[in-house]
């Protein structure tokens, strides 16, 4: 595996038949689960299939669709971001009250904002290269750290545990219309998060397969020591995976800051393992070097269908943890099949 | 083979034990059985012929909350009655609570019951149930903003009245100093009971933030607080499950403090029948769920909505040692 070509390293040499390339594909076993999933709660539930409701199970989906891009792409480099859940609120958090404070314009906080979150995404990555610990031990300091932070900071400045309303400031309205309007689109009432979620797979398809950074994170997912011995740049590919979550941290901050005007400085626990099992679902391996960016998104899309589809097909939603962990392992255990099914036929 | 076997009848030996356990050995008291007895006492058939309207509650709780519990039996008791179909969902974080209410207005439901808890975040859904001609009835959080946003009525407690009541009780008992012990950072409802407290209460209020969701946290955070000052003769812990934790605290502690506590449950009234407990107010979370359902039902039945645009209060009710006699038989089903 030289650095220097740009093909994909799944890419045999020979040319292989449509059929072989599509079994040997990392999100074929969730796209059949998502597939599955759709025409379960189709049957089901029976108002599940309009068009109001397809666009609220979108939207769903994107919330969680969006993080699990970057953080499917850092798993296939081998490490995890347990701090990517808190991060987004982090990341709402500085720019409200940035802008609040300086009486800014709402895209002052804005910047700041993104500064301040590709700088912990830097801190992560610095403090994994540098002293070799797990990412999972890492990360989960920066997770503890960043939920304290939430909240004694919002406490310390706002006076309360929410941040006050910047809806009535300048840049407002523009910053709501790049990260929380919504457009028609036929019956559809779509949420632009949708378009972010989708333009994020597609960039990061674009890198995964056709560019030498995607190389070079299949290279340090695979073994790190091989890759470094072949010349990758292991420490600038992990640094900027992680500042790829905060990135999308970013992003998904901002869209909650937008859409609601004010922040809850307590939320974002526990979606960091949302984000993870989405990208599992999506046929991403816990020992990196495998997985794609497409296969995140069906895994989130497959999360949206399920905790909304609960509520269309009229559940008691105190099964539906249960049913998360169940579809969690279903689909787990048909990825693996199906990848030892297309390892034989290779 | 054989091993197989001498395992099967090891299985069936264990399993005849038990059950000949379980039918020799019939508790008289509690139980079960106790617990149908009661029930039986709050059940009902539907009183009316209106058509089955679908009304939906969608609550800031998180998994397994005991008050919710008790509202939702309250919701519950009157849909049966109302001949309504119920649906419930919930999520502590504002966004996906939001997303649940849309996914109720997708199924055009014909009445919707929300909190409001984190009322930012319920805003445009609210807005949009009701250009969707779905009335909205908001409960338990959120009085200061269901009128602006739309909403027919609101039911519930106002948290500061509430938290003042609580200090002045303290007043009567001659406290001096008090822990406020919140279980939920970022819940601005437990702020202001505790900023209700610091209003009426004579003496000193201190806030202590514990992690509700895990107790041993609870016990020993009470305890070190307990420990390290004195001073303190009464704590007053924000959720019923919390009650008895304190207590425990206190004791390993060996502090002399009052513990008294907002809201109720079966072991809060047990512990205020024996004393172990100075007082609690409640804000009958039954009552919610039951007149959230019922006026629904009424609204669109006669067009009638209690409150006159205020909120309707269901509390607070201060319970002290008499009033738990006669309402430990209903926490014990559940209703209280």
């Amino acid at each position: 595996m030289s650095s220097t070509t740009a093909t994909a390293p799944e890419a045999a040499p020979r040319v292989r038949s449509l059929p072989r390339r599509v079994l040997g594909r990392p999100e074929l076993g969730s796209v059949v689960g998502a597939a599955a999933v759709f025409v379960f709660f189709a049957i089901v539930a029976d108002s599940f299939l309009s068009a109001s409701s397809l666009s609220t199970v979108l939207y769903a989906s994107s919330t969680i669709g969006i993080m699990a891009v970057p953080v499917a792409l850092l798993m296939i480099g081998g490490e995890f971001d347990l701090s990517a859940g808190v991060m987004v609120t982090s990341s709402a958090l500085v720019s409200s009250m940035f802008s609040y404070q300086m009486t800014a314009n709402v895209w002052v906080g804005v910047g700041v904002s993104l500064l301040v979150t590709l700088a912990i995404g830097f801190f992560n990555g610095f403090v994994l290269t540098r002293t070799k610990l797990p990412s999972f031990i890492i990360t989960l300091g920066t997770f503890l750290m960043l939920t304290g932070l939430n909240l004694g900071f919002t406490k310390l400045i706002s006076g309360t545990v929410s941040t006050k309303t910047i809806g009535d400031m300048e840049g407002f309205d523009s910053a709501r219309a790049l990260f929380a309007s919504h457009f028609t689109l036929g019956d559809v009432d779509l949420q632009v998060t949708v378009l972010w979620w989708i333009g994020l797979v597609a960039v990061a398809t674009w890198v995964l397969l056709r560019t030498r950074a995607g190389n070079w994170v299949f290279a340090v997912g695979g073994g790190v020591d091989a890759a470094r011995a072949v010349g990758v740049p292991v420490r600038r590919t992990k640094i900027g995976l992680y500042m790829a979550v905060a990135f999308c941290a970013w992003v998904s901050g901002q869209h909650l800051l937008m859409s609601y005007d004010v922040v809850q400085s307590g939320e974002g626990v526990g979606n960091e393992l949302l984000y993870i099992i989405a990208a599992v679902i999506g046929g991403c391996l816990m020992t990196g070097g495998y997985g794609s960016a497409i296969g995140s998104a069906v895994g989130a899309f497959i999360f949206g269908m399920t905790s909304k589809g609960i509520v269309y097909a009229q559940w008691n939603p105190d099964w539906f943890k249960f049913f998360l962990g169940a579809m969690l392992l279903l689909a787990t255990l048909l990825n693996a099949w199906v990848r030892k099914r297309a390892e034989a036929s290779k | 083979m054989a091993r197989v076997r001498t395992g099967v009848r090891a299985v069936s030996a264990v399993l005849a034990a038990v059950l000949g356990a379980t039918l020799a050995g019939c508790s008289s008291t509690g139980g079960k059985r106790a617990e149908e007895r009661a029930a039986k006492a709050a059940q009902g058939r539907s009183a009316v012929d209106t058509p089955r309207w679908t009304f939906a509650m969608v609550t800031h709780s998180g998994d397994g909350d005991t008050f919710w519990d008790i509202v939702q039996s309250g919701a519950k008791q009157a849909a049966v009655k109302d001949n309504i179909k119920f649906l419930y969902a919930h999520d502590v974080e504002g966004n996906k609570q939001a997303q649940s209410v849309q996914a109720m207005i997708d199924q055009k439901v014909d009445g919707l019951i929300v909190s409001l808890a984190k009322p930012d975040a319920m805003k445009d859904v609210v807005a949009k149930a009701e250009k969707a001609g779905i009335p909205v009835i908001t409960v338990n959080s959120g009085s200061d903003k269901s009128k602006e946003f739309g909403a027919l009525t609101h039911i519930g407690q106002d948290e500061v009245i509430a938290g003042e009541a609580v200090g002045e009780q303290l007043n009567e008992r001659g406290k001096k100093k008090a822990v406020c012990v919140l279980h939920e950072q970022g819940n601005v409802g437990h702020e202001q009971r505790c900023e209700g407290v610091k209003k009426s209460f004579k003496g000193e209020v201190v806030n202590l933030y514990v992690e509700g969701t895990n107790m041993p946290n609870v016990q020993s955070s009470i305890e070190a607080k307990l420990q390290s000052d004195k001073d303190v003769d009464a704590v007053v812990t924000l959720g019923a499950p919390f009650a008895p934790t304190a207590v425990k605290a206190a004791q390993q502690a060996g502090s002399k403090a009052e513990v008294d506590t907002f809201d109720l449950n079966a072991k809060v009234a047990d512990s205020l029948k024996d004393g172990s407990l100075g007082f609690a107010v409640d804000q009958d979370p039954y009552l919610q769920g039951y007149e959230a359902v019922d006026l629904l039902w009424l609204y669109r039945y006669n067009r009638d909505m209690l409150g006159g645009g205020r909120p309707v209060l269901t509390g607070p009710q201060i319970v002290t040692k008499d009033d738990a006699k006669v309402l430990a038989e209903y926490t014990k089903r559940g209703t209280r």
